[in-house]
């Protein structure tokens, strides 16, 4: 229930980064964003052959229509629209803040949660539905306890 | 099958109590309701006891070695903010099974401060503040915030229910609180989670609840005389929808239990006196008034400028405070609001009575989720 303070604590801290660890290259943030270190970097969902469902990892069996081994990749599209959001003031500490929180609904299926970027963060800028791009870049220089970077995503206003 | 009464039931004053054990805490609420019901440790026959914190640490036979080891079967359940309520449920459907004429349920949590929920552990880096929030007031502000998306409820109208509900929690002895939060203060307070301020985040107490459930044959050899009869218990969790791994969906499981409430019940929202709902943050509250049907869709923001959920008003919607003033002890909370809408039923809500209630309900989720429902009436 409570939020686990263990990971923080190593990223608050920082770690010195190894060589070794540097030279692999940038990790992705969840494991359902592909082709991290390359120039292509996507979001990967997985789709149920019987309802059409879009989850986010791999799986089995579909939660939706419970259909069992019909689940195959697909490729998450970078357009989208913003359903829902918040704006936060108050995190973890040593999270910056404020920042905004978005769900967005990704054009062709699947819906995703993460850091709306590049728009003020101000309820009269925000519009639902408003169009916007997801982008990748390094995860706010944030670091695992090997000295590993990340790539994340972000969603920004739609050129 | 017989019907299921509540015939003690309380609740200790929810506050801050660290020098306490949850136990003790536990004990302290179990005795309370025991002696409303009348009866002795030695008269129960099961406990279901209901804690998050200490999920795995035996807390039902914690309570009895504080009270009475009386070698009774316990039942320790966790379910998020359900488990009070399921603990309750576990305690009736034994009675309703005709397994056992008299049970003690039990909820009670220590709370520690501070934010709950976050998207951290697991391996890699952490993810609060890059991947959204996964805090508990940035869930149900994005919550909030589709209702305003499809209504145009406004961050005025979500901070009204908490100027509702902290005045009703100054008629409450037993809430954390007892502050008049005027609009400007609730809207001006610290921004927690837009549309979210400080105070329309529920308050993070300490607190335990208790209750003695009976069958209808023990209700009449006791006295139904202040006995509640428990006309529905509902538990679901959530059904497939679209969005929900990203955005827990606290709408759909809370229309699949009350349906089945009022069916159970065999009445409508039309029939119900008064409320105990689940409003963790402001603007679940706005949800929950369509969700369990005290109105159209889309009428929420309507129903809390026009005051037809405060005390008083048509329905009455969280007159102990709720969890923005009573407090939020996870695990106590659903056998909390139990305590309160028995108490109406009573007639023994003092200044906040509800006048002449004779059906209420309570409502409580979990997130992860789990929704689970009460309808209770009055007997004599
Ligand atoms: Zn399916």
């Amino acid at each position: 229930m409570g939020f686990n303070l263990e990971p923080f604590a190593t990223y608050l801290i920082g770690e010195i980064m190894s060589e070794e660890a540097a030279a692999t290259g940038p990790l992705p943030v969840v494991d359902w964003l592909k082709g991290a270190g390359t120039d292509d970097p996507y979001l990967e969902g997985h789709k149920c052959g019987e309802c059409g469902a879009v989850f986010l990892g791999e799986r089995d069996n579909c939660s939706s229509c419970g259909a069992r081994d019909k689940m195959s990749p697909t490729r998450l599209s970078t357009k989208g629209k913003l359903y829902s959001y918040s704006i936060v003031h108050r995190s973890f500490p040593g999270i910056e803040v404020p920042y905004i929180s978005a769900i967005v609904d990704l054009e062709g299926g699947g819906t995703v949660k993460g850091n709306l970027i590049n728009i003020d963060p101000d309820p009269a800028k925000i519009e639902f539905d408003m169009p916007v791009e997801v982008v990748f870049d390094d995860a706010l220089g944030r670091k695992d306890r090997d000295g590993n970077s990340y790539i994340s995503y972000f969603f920004q206003p739609a050129a | 099958m017989s019907d299921v009464y509540i015939m003690g039931v309380d609740m200790i004053k929810f506050g801050r109590f660290p020098e306490k054990t949850v136990p003790q805490l536990g004990a302290t609420a179990a005795l309370m309701a025991l002696d409303d019901a009348g009866l002795k440790i030695q008269d129960m026959q099961a406990l279901y006891c209901g804690n998050l914190g200490q999920a795995s640490a035996m807390v039902g036979q914690r309570i009895l070695q504080e009270i009475g080891q009386t070698g009774i079967g316990v039942v320790n359940c966790a379910n998020a903010c359900a488990t009070g309520a399921t603990a309750f449920r576990e305690a009736w459907m034994s009675v309703k099974a005709g397994v056992n004429d008299v049970v003690l349920a039990v909820g009670v949590e220590q709370m520690g401060k501070g934010l709950l929920g976050g998207s951290g552990g697991g391996t890699g880096i952490p993810k609060e503040g890059l991947l959204g929030s996964g805090t508990m007031p940035a869930v149900f502000a994005e919550a909030g915030m589709e209702h305003a998306r499809q209504y145009g409820t406004t961050f005025e109208q979500f901070a009204k229910v908490s100027v509702k509900n902290h005045h009703h929690s100054t008629l409450n002895p037993k809430a954390m609180y007892q502050i008049e939060t005027p609009l400007e203060t609730v809207m001006n307070a610290e921004m927690i989670s837009y549309p979210n301020t400080k105070l329309m985040c529920s308050v993070n107490v300490d607190g335990a609840a208790a209750a003695v459930l009976v069958s209808e044959k023990k209700a009449r050899e006791l006295g139904m005389d202040r006995a509640v009869r428990v006309k529905a218990s509902v538990l679901t969790s959530d059904p497939y929808s679209d969005r929900d791994l990203v955005m827990p969906n606290v709408n759909d499981v809370t229309r699949r239990a009350a349906s089945q409430a009022y069916e159970m019940a065999g009445c409508g929202p039309e029939d119900i006196d008064l409320v105990e709902l689940h409003d963790c943050f402001a603007t679940a509250e706005i949800l929950h008034y369509e969700n369990l049907g005290l109105c159209k869709d889309g009428e929420a923001g309507r129903m809390i400028d026009e005051g037809e959920t405060a005390l008083g008003g048509r329905i009455p919607v969280n007159v102990s405070g709720g969890l923005l003033s009573k407090g939020h002890p996870l695990g106590a909370t659903g056998i909390a609001n139990i305590y309160e809408v028995a108490t109406h039923l009573r007639g023994e809500a003092d200044k906040r009575q509800v006048g002449g209630a004779k059906l209420g309900m309570t409502h409580v989720i979990g997130l992860g989720s789990a929704c689970g429902i009460h309808i209770l009436e009055k007997v004599a």
